[in-house]
C-alpha cells in the first residue's frame, strides 16, 4: 500500500466516525476533543483492522491523531516496522 | 499535616536552607528533607516508598536497556556480512518487546501488589467474614498494618512513569537518587496531585534561583488554600460530622442540606490541601500540575471529571482505559461486537466495559470499603448513560436552537451537575451503602416531616456567626473562580495599585488567623473559677 | 530630589507595610485577649501587681485560698504592714515559685507566706486557669520558664507569645468590655485580694459540709457531697470540671490521687516547695506556710502531717488555720460566701487580723502607717477599698446576689 492509499482508508474511517467533519483541514483532532474518547478507541480498532496493523498503547499519543496526516503517518510507520 | 506549626518551621528552615546553599544541591535538599517529613510522620513509612522507587527504578533501567539493545541490533554498526536481515530485526526486536513486558508486568505485580496488600486486605478480610458468619464457621482476625502515608499517590506516580517509560512517552532516569525525589517529592504526599515525569521533571531537578516573585506567588496560593481549609472546609465539617452521625434524625430536608454542605466542605478541603500543594512546590520554584479547574462549573458529569481531581482522572484515562480498551482481547470482542451485532455495538463495547472496569478501580482506590466501590460504579453508569443521551440531547438542541447557548441554560446545566455529582457523594457523607440509599430516598418522602429550621440548624453545632462566615466564604470562593476564568486571580491581584493588593491578602491572612477553626475553642464556662 | 523621593518610595512602602500590620496585629490580638473585667476577673490578678509603685514587706503566694482569705488592707489599716498577694486561680506550685521569682525581679520582701494547698496537684490541670495565671506575666525568663513548666497537653509554646492564636474565636463573640478595657485593665483586687461581702453560710449549701473540718471525724474512704465519680481531680464539689474533662481521659489529675486518699504529695510539688525554701534563704526572706480553713477541697490528716514534716524539717513555722478557729472567730454561717470554700470580707478580716498579729509580734513587722511614702497611696487604696463595698452592697440589695466580681 502506498502513502495515498492509506491515507485514503484512514479518511474513510475517520468519515464514519463523523461525518460532518472536514478531516481534510483539522490539525487538532485530539486537542479540540472533536475526537472524544469513543471515537479515539472505535479508531483504533478500525485502523487496526483496516490496515492490519496494531496500535498499542505506547503510539496513543495525541500526537499521532491530531490529524488524518498524522494518522496515515502513523500506520506508515507500524507497517513498515511490522 | 502542613498546617501544624512544627510544619511551618520545617517550611521556612528549608526554603531558606534551599537557597542559600548552592543550586546543585537543591534537588538533593529536597530530597533529604522530604524523607525528614516522611520519617516524622511515621519511622516505619519510608522503607514502603523506597520499596517501590528502587524497584520501578530498576525495571525502567532494564526496558531501557532492552530498547538499547534493539536500537543498536537495527542500526548497527556490524561487522561486515553479519548485519541482520530484516526478519531477525523484527524477531529480534519482538524477543525484547517480550522481555520488556515482562519486567513491566513484573514490577507492576509487586508494586500494585504492595499497594492492594497493605491497603485491601482487611476488605477482603472483612468480606470473607461475612460469608463464613453465614456458614458459622471461625472469622479470621484482622490484620494490623501500617498504610504508608500517600501510598495511593505515590504508587500511581511511580507506576506512571513505569507505563511511559514502557511505552518509550518520557526520558529514563539513571539517577536513583533523583528518581527517589520524584517518587517521594513531599508536597504532594498527602494528597497528590499524581504528577507526570516528563512534566515534574523539567522544573523538580532545575537549579533555581531565588526569585521573589515565586515566594510570594507560593505564599499567596498557600495562604488562600488556608482560607479554605481553616476558615470554610473544617467550620463545615463540624457541621456536616453531626448531622452525618446521626441519620435518623436529621434526614428528609437535611439530607439535602448534608448534600451541600459536602459539597462545599470537600471542595474547599480538596482545593485547599491541593493549593497549598502547589503554593509550596512554587516557593521551590517547581511546578505542580492543576488538580481542579472551577470543577462546579461544569455542565456535565464527563466534563465535572475532567475538572475535578484531573491528575486522577488523567492517570486512569492513560494508564488503564486506553490501555484497557485497545487491549487486544477487548479488540478482539469489538470485532466480534462488530460482526454480530454491528456498528454500535461494536463502538460501545470496548469503551463501557473499559469505563465501568476503570471506574471499579477508581473507587477502590479511593477507598476499602463498598461504598466507595458503589460510588465509583455508579460514576461510571451515569457517565455512559450521559453518553447515550447524547444524541436526544442533540435532537432537543436541534428542535430549540439557541436555548443551548442561553445564560439560562447553561445555568440549569451547571445546577444540574452539582446536584448529581452531590447525591453520589452521598456516599462518602454516610459511610455505608444502605444508610446512603435510605437517606436518598428520605429527601424526596420526609422532606415535610423533618423540617429545616433555623433551631435545628444551630443545633450542628454552628452558630450564626459561623453561618455567616460560611456564607461570606462561599461567596468569596465563587468570585474567585468566576475570576479565575480570565486567567490568573493571582496576576490580576498583582497588576492592581499596591494599596489593592495589601488589602486583599492582609485581609485574608486576618480571616484565616480570626476565623480559622484551630486551637482551643473559646468557651467562657471553663475559665469560669469555680473550684479553688 | 525627586530622585531621592522616588529611590526611597519602595522602601518607605515597606516600612509602612510592615508597620500597618503589626499595628493590625497587635491590635486585633489585644481585643481578642479576653478582659476579665466582669464576672470573670480571675485574669487579672497576675498583671495587677506590675501597677504597684511602693514596696511590701510581706508577699502571699498560692491559690484562691490566699487571695480569698487574706486582706492586705486590713493588715495595713490594721497594723501598717505592706503585703501583696500574688495568687491566681489553682494556681500550681511551680507557678506559686515562678509567682516568686517574677516578684523578686522587683524587690525583696521580708517574708513569704506560702499557702500549701496546691501541693496536692502534681501536674498541670486546667489549660484554662493555666493562661489566666500566666498571661498576666511580664516577658522575662521567669515567665518563660513558668509557662514551659505549666504547659498541659494541648497547649503550645506559640499559644502564649501569640494569644492571639488561643483566644481567636472570640472574635464573633466580643463583648463591650473589649473595647471598655481595650487599652487599660479594669482594677479588680486590692493588692491582691479578691473581695466578695456577700454571704452564704454552709448550714444552707450543699457544697461542703461543716464536718468536714478534719479532725475528729474519721477520714472518708471517697465521699463527694454530689455524690459524683471524680477521676480528674480532688474534691470538686460542682463536677464541672469532670464534665469539662469528659472527653479527656488521660488527663489524669495527681497519680497519687486515688479517691482523694493521698500518702505522699507528688514529687513534683514538693520540689517546687523545696525551690520557694531555697530561694527565700538565698535571699533572706522569712518563709511562713499557711493553710487557710476551707470546707472544701478537703484537707486530710495525711496531707497536714506531710506539712507538718516538712515544716519541722526545715523549721519553717505552719500556720494552719484550721486549728485557729477559735483564735481567729471564725464562723462557717458568717464568713463564707460559697458556703465554705473560701471566705468573704468578714471572715477574711478575721484571718487577716490573727495573721497580722502574729507578723506585728513575733516577726517585728514595721508598721508604715506614719510613712508618708505609703500613706498617700494605701489612702487611694483604701478609697478603691471602700468603694467596692459600696458597689458590692449596691449590687447586693438590687439583685440578691453580687453579678460583676
Amino acid at each position: 500500500m502506498n502513502e495515498k492509499e492509506i491515507r485514503q482508508g484512514v479518511l474513510t474511517v475517520l468519515q464514519e466516525l463523523h461525518e460532518d467533519i472536514d478531516y481534510e483541514e483539522e490539525e487538532a483532532l485530539v486537542d479540540d476533543r472533536i475526537l472524544d474518547s469513543f471515537d479515539l478507541v472505535t479508531l483504533v480498532t478500525e485502523l487496526g483492522e483496516e490496515f492490519d496493523v496494531e496500535i498499542t498503547a505506547k503510539d496513543f499519543i495525541p500526537e499521532n491523531f491530531n490529524s488524518a496526516g498524522r494518522l496515515t503517518q502513523l500506520v506508515l510507520r507500524l507497517l513498515d516496522e511490522g | 499535616m502542613f498546617l501544624s506549626y512544627p510544619f511551618i518551621v520545617f517550611l521556612t528552615v528549608l526554603i531558606f536552607l534551599y537557597y542559600v546553599l548552592p543550586k546543585r544541591c537543591q534537588w538533593f535538599l529536597l530530597l533529604v528533607a522530604g524523607f525528614a517529613f516522611y520519617a516524622a510522620a511515621d519511622i516505619r513509612y519510608p522503607p514502603f516508598l523506597m520499596a517501590t522507587a528502587f524497584t520501578v527504578y530498576g525495571a525502567a533501567l532494564w526496558i531501557g536497556r532492552c530498547s538499547q539493545k534493539t536500537a543498536a541490533y537495527r542500526k548497527g554498526p556490524h561487522k561486515e556480512g553479519e548485519a541482520p536481515s530484516r526478519q531477525e530485526k523484527k524477531a529480534f526486536r519482538r524477543k525484547m518487546e517480550k522481555k520488556k513486558k515482562r519486567i513491566l508486568l513484573l514490577c507492576l505485580f509487586l508494586n500494585i501488589g504492595i499497594l492492594a496488600f497493605v491497603k485491601y486486605t482487611n476488605f477482603v478480610i472483612d468480606n470473607v467474614n461475612t460469608v463464613l458468619e453465614h456458614t458459622g464457621r471461625q472469622e479470621l482476625s484482622y490484620i494490623d498494618f501500617i498504610v504508608p502515608l500517600g501510598i495511593s499517590f505515590y504508587t500511581f506516580q511511580a507506576v506512571g512513569y513505569l507505563f511511559d517509560v514502557y511505552w518509550e512517552k518520557c526520558e529514563i532516569q539513571k539517577n536513583f537518587l533523583r528518581f527517589t525525589l520524584f517518587v517521594s517529592f513531599f508536597p504532594q504526599l498527602v494528597q497528590g496531585p499524581i504528577s507526570r515525569y516528563s512534566h515534574l521533571s523539567q522544573t523538580l531537578y532545575g537549579k533555581h534561583s531565588f526569585d521573589g516573585k515565586n515566594i510570594r506567588s507560593g505564599l499567596e496560593r498557600i495562604l488562600y488554600g488556608c482560607f479554605k481549609k481553616l476558615v470554610i472546609a473544617d467550620r463545615m465539617g463540624a457541621g456536616l460530622h453531626v448531622l452525618a452521625e446521626d441519620p435518623g434524625h436529621y434526614t428528609g430536608g437535611f439530607v439535602f442540606v448534608g448534600m451541600i454542605f459536602y459539597a462545599v466542605q470537600l471542595y474547599a478541603d480538596f482545593t485547599g490541601g491541593i493549593d497549598i500543594t502547589i503554593g509550596i512546590a512554587e516557593m521551590f520554584g517547581i511546578q505542580v500540575e492543576e488538580n481542579f479547574i472551577r470543577p462546579y462549573f461544569s455542565k456535565n458529569i464527563a466534563e465535572y471529571w475532567r475538572r475535578w481531581h484531573i491528575s486522577m482522572g488523567t492517570w486512569f484515562r492513560d494508564y488503564m482505559f486506553y490501555p484497557c480498551s485497545i487491549s487486544r482481547p477487548v479488540k478482539k470482542i469489538a470485532v466480534f461486537c462488530k460482526k454480530h451485532f454491528g456498528m454500535g455495538a461494536a463502538r460501545r463495547v470496548p469503551v463501557y466495559t473499559a469505563t465501568m472496569l476503570v471506574w471499579l478501580v477508581t473507587g477502590l482506590w479511593h477507598g476499602a470499603r463498598w461504598y466507595f466501590v458503589v460510588w465509583g460504579l455508579a460514576n461510571g453508569v451515569i457517565l455512559l448513560i450521559s453518553e447515550e443521551l447524547t444524541p436526544l440531547y442533540q435532537r432537543f438542541h436541534q428542535r430549540f436552537p439557541g436555548l443551548g447557548g442561553s445564560v439560562c441554560y447553561r445555568a440549569f446545566q451547571v445546577f444540574r451537575t452539582i446536584l448529581l455529582m452531590s447525591c453520589l457523594r452521598l456516599f462518602d457523607i454516610y459511610g455505608s451503602v444502605r444508610t446512603t440509599l435510605r437517606q436518598f430516598v428520605h429527601m424526596f418522602t420526609q422532606f415535610g416531616s423533618h423540617p429545616v429550621t433555623g433551631e435545628e440548624l444551630a443545633g450542628l453545632g454552628l452558630s450564626r456567626a459561623d453561618y455567616v462566615i460560611l456564607g461570606a466564604g462561599v461567596l468569596v470562593l465563587v468570585l474567585v473562580s468566576l475570576g479565575g476564568r480570565g486567567g490568573s486571580v493571582r496576576e490580576t491581584i498583582r497588576r492592581q495599585p499596591y494599596a489593592v493588593r495589601y488589602t486583599v491578602y492582609v485581609s485574608l491572612f486576618f480571616a484565616v488567623l480570626l476565623f480559622g477553626v484551630y486551637g482551643q475553642g473559646y468557651d467562657v464556662r471553663q475559665f469560669i473559677y469555680n473550684q479553688f | 530630589m525627586m530622585d531621592i523621593i522616588k529611590k526611597a518610595k519602595k522602601p518607605a512602602a515597606g516600612v509602612i507595610s510592615v508597620g500597618v500590620f503589626l499595628v493590625l496585629f497587635l491590635g486585633i490580638q489585644r481585643l481578642v485577649v479576653p478582659k476579665y473585667a466582669d464576672g470573670l476577673p480571675e485574669g487579672n490578678f497576675t498583671a495587677e501587681y506590675y501597677d504597684e509603685t511602693t514596696d511590701h514587706d510581706v508577699i502571699l503566694i498560692g491559690d484562691c485560698e490566699v487571695y480569698e482569705n487574706i486582706d492586705p488592707i486590713c493588715l495595713w489599716s490594721e497594723y501598717g504592714i505592706t503585703s501583696y498577694i500574688r495568687g491566681n486561680a489553682q494556681q500550681l506550685a511551680w507557678q506559686s515559685y515562678y509567682m516568686l521569682e517574677d516578684t523578686l525581679r522587683f524587690e525583696t520582701p521580708r517574708v513569704v507566706i506560702y499557702n500549701v494547698q496546691a501541693l496536692v496537684h502534681d501536674r498541670p490541670q486546667k489549660e484554662e486557669y493555666n493562661r489566666m495565671t500566666l498571661d498576666g506575666m511580664q516577658w522575662s525568663p521567669v515567665k518563660w520558664k513558668a509557662i514551659q513548666a505549666s504547659l498541659c497537653e494541648e497547649e503550645d509554646f506559640l499559644d502564649y507569645i501569640f494569644p492571639v492564636l488561643r483566644y481567636h474565636n472570640r472574635i464573633t463573640g466580643l463583648q463591650k468590655e473589649d473595647f471598655t478595657y481595650f487599652h487599660k485593665r479594669k482594677k479588680v483586687t486590692h493588692n491582691g485580694y479578691y473581695m466578695r461581702i456577700d454571704v452564704l453560710p454552709v448550714s444552707k449549701s450543699d457544697v461542703a459540709d461543716i464536718s468536714w473540718l478534719p479532725g475528729g471525724e474519721k477520714e472518708p474512704a471517697g465521699e463527694n457531697p454530689g455524690g459524683q465519680e471524680d477521676p480528674y481531680d480532688i474534691d470538686d464539689p460542682w463536677g464541672e470540671i469532670e464534665e469539662a474533662h469528659a472527653d479527656e481521659p488521660e488527663l489524669q489529675s495527681d497519680t497519687i490521687t486515688d479517691k482523694k486518699r493521698r500518702e505522699t504529695f507528688g514529687r513534683l510539688p514538693m520540689e517546687y516547695l523545696d525551690r520557694i525554701r531555697r530561694l527565700c534563704e538565698e535571699k533572706g526572706i522569712r518563709l511562713i506556710l499557711m493553710k487557710a480553713p476551707s470546707l472544701a477541697p478537703r484537707w486530710y490528716e495525711s496531707d497536714n502531717r506531710q506539712v507538718v514534716e516538712y515544716a519541722e524539717r526545715y523549721d519553717l513555722p505552719y500556720i494552719n488555720f484550721y486549728d485557729l478557729l477559735e483564735e481567729t472567730g471564725l464562723d462557717y454561717e458568717k464568713d463564707t460566701y460559697d458556703g465554705g470554700l473560701h471566705m468573704n470580707l468578714s471572715g477574711a478580716d478575721k484571718l487577716t487580723k490573727y495573721l497580722g498579729k502574729v507578723l506585728a509580734e513575733d516577726y517585728h513587722m514595721p508598721d508604715h502607717r506614719k510613712d508618708p511614702r505609703y500613706a498617700s497611696i494605701y489612702r487611694q487604696k483604701e478609697k478603691f477599698y471602700q468603694d467596692m463595698i459600696t458597689v458590692q452592697q449596691a449590687e447586693l440589695e438590687r439583685f440578691g446576689e453580687i453579678r460583676s466580681y
